[in-house]
């Protein structure tokens, strides 16, 4: 039963999605947007989860003061400070402490990691583009056309520029991408057909 | 006769999709109606794809064998767990930033548990992050099962599983600090990623781990490609639970979904030639509202 009932439950939420792309009689559709609701709910719930996984990870790490144990407080302490300002001194909106938190020490942390990508990106960019084999060579210079095509000098070198840029990017470069689309969507479908028959049940465990 | 049986939605495939070429896409209310004809095409579609998968994997059961070509990524996995292992370094498992209603997160669950039993045989620690809370207690049952498929429960550590956080890169960063402290020998990326691919596997090159990643989220490949020793594209992620287990019934899966293939990349090549000629009746058939 252990793992029946979940295959079970996994088959009959699959197969209503599946329904509702087919059938819009009006009647119906509460029961799946009901549905939807549920799902959203159940997820809710998974973040006691989460929380309970990041008090017990740090608190043995704090228990035993191993490494870094200082700052397992103050991730704890942040978790909890953050959870008990939302819930008990106005909620999330304009004007709060958790509003005030969000905008002024969150958003400002999201915003660097965000920006190092810029730097990750030129890192990577010159590894990608260093003429060592042919492939590479083509990938270089297909790089540099459209580089070059989609900025206001590269029409002013060569007033087709742009257009081999779109040809490039609409032709060779969205087949390439399209295909890889297609396998992984049959991929995606299969794996979903495989779980919902409870074909690949490994994910259940106690397999 | 099973068999039979099986071809039996084939053959009801076919009858629809004429049945659906009758059919105009013009707008109209279906709010009263029990079905909507607009998208019998991929009724159709659907039926015909899931018949081939149960024929294969029936004829997987029967004992036939079925080639799957070798997929250097893969095989790259127990490289990079060996590898680690010989270093005393620990193993790192990124399972993405989606929920499990991402396939991608489920088929990383699948291999995840694979990695677990390998990284288990050779005495590695594994680390696995998670982005989403709904996702820690799959991960955390797959590790276990994996330590214990290799004999050796005792050796699981439940602290090993991390949530980190479900923000894109308050995780990442959560991530990148790990590649940092724990400097470990070998990074394994499977799942659904976003903008946080790059800052991982830069972060992982940066430490010299050997990384191997899989998505099928198309514009994160480059970044992989570029940042990873090995990189598994699109399908490949959904073939790895086929790989990895070769159990018969994975496999059959996995080569029903490569005939399928086969037949789209076939009526794509028709449907350009006739569309071309100026016949555009075969590709409105498959034209989705």
């Amino acid at each position: 039963m252990r793992r029946e009932v979940p295959i079970v439950i996994c088959f009959l939420a699959g197969l209503s999605f599946i329904l509702e792309y087919f059938i819009p009689h009006q009647n119906i559709r509460p029961f799946f947007e009901n549905f939807r609701q549920w799902a959203i709910i159940v997820i809710a719930f998974a973040y006691v989860l989460g929380i309970s996984n990041i008090v017990r990870v740090n608190y043995h790490v704090i228990q035993k003061k191993g490494r870094d144990w200082i700052y397992k407080i103050v991730l704890v302490l942040g978790l909890f400070f953050m959870i008990i300002v939302g819930i008990f001194f106005g909620g999330i909106r304009e004007g709060t402490i958790f509003f005030w938190m969000y905008n002024n020490a969150y958003y400002p942390l999201q915003s660097t990691m965000f920006a190092l990508l810029a730097f990750f990106i030129a890192s990577a960019a010159f590894r990608a583009f260093r003429v060592r084999t042919f492939q590479a060579s083509l990938l270089g210079i297909t790089a540099i056309l459209v580089m070059i095509g989609r900025v206001p000098i590269g029409e002013n070198v060569w007033k087709s520029f742009p257009d081999l840029v779109e040809w490039i990017m609409n032709v060779p470069q969205l087949a390439g991408k399209r295909a890889i689309m297609i396998g992984a969507a049959l991929g995606a479908i299969s794996t979903a057909l495989k779980v919902l028959v409870g074909l690949e049940r490994t994910y259940l465990g106690g397999e | 006769m099973k068999f039979d049986r099986l071809i039996q939605p084939l053959v009801f495939s076919i009858i629809l999709v004429l049945f659906s070429s009758s059919f105009s896409l013009a707008q109209e209310d279906l709010s009263h109606s029990w079905f909507n004809y607009h998208r019998v095409n991929m009724l159709v579609f659907l039926i015909f794809f899931f018949a081939v998968i149960i024929i294969y994997i029936e004829r997987a059961k029967v004992g036939k064998s079925l080639f799957i070509r070798r997929i250097a990524g893969l095989d790259a996995i127990e490289e990079a767990v060996g590898r680690a292992t010989e270093m005393g370094k620990p193993v790192l498992y990124i399972s993405g930033i989606e929920d499990v209603d991402n396939i991608q997160t489920v088929a990383s669950m699948i291999i995840l548990g694979n990695v677990a039993k390998m990284v288990a045989g050779y005495d590695t620690p594994l680390y696995v992050p998670i982005c989403m809370p709904f996702v820690v207690p799959i991960a955390e049952e797959r590790v276990k099962e994996g330590y214990a498929a290799a004999g050796k429960p005792d050796a699981y550590n439940r602290d090993n599983v991390r949530y980190i956080s479900s923000e894109q890169f308050a995780y990442a960063a959560g991530v990148n600090g790990i590649m940092m402290r724990e400097k470990p020998a070998a990074n394994l990326m499977f799942g659904s990623f976003y903008a946080e691919s790059l800052l991982m596997a830069e972060t992982g090159l940066a430490t010299g781990a050997i990384q191997v990643a899989g998505t099928a989220n198309i514009h994160q490949l480059p970044f992989f490609v570029v940042a990873c020793d090995y990189t598994i594209i699109g399908e490949e992620l959904f073939a790895t639970s086929a790989y990895l287990s070769k159990e018969p019934k994975l496999l059959g899966s996995l080569k029903g979904s490569d005939l399928v293939k086969a037949i789209i990349m076939v009526i794509l090549a028709l449907g350009a030639i006739l569309d071309t000629l100026g016949i555009t009746h075969f590709a409105s058939w498959f034209y989705i509202e």
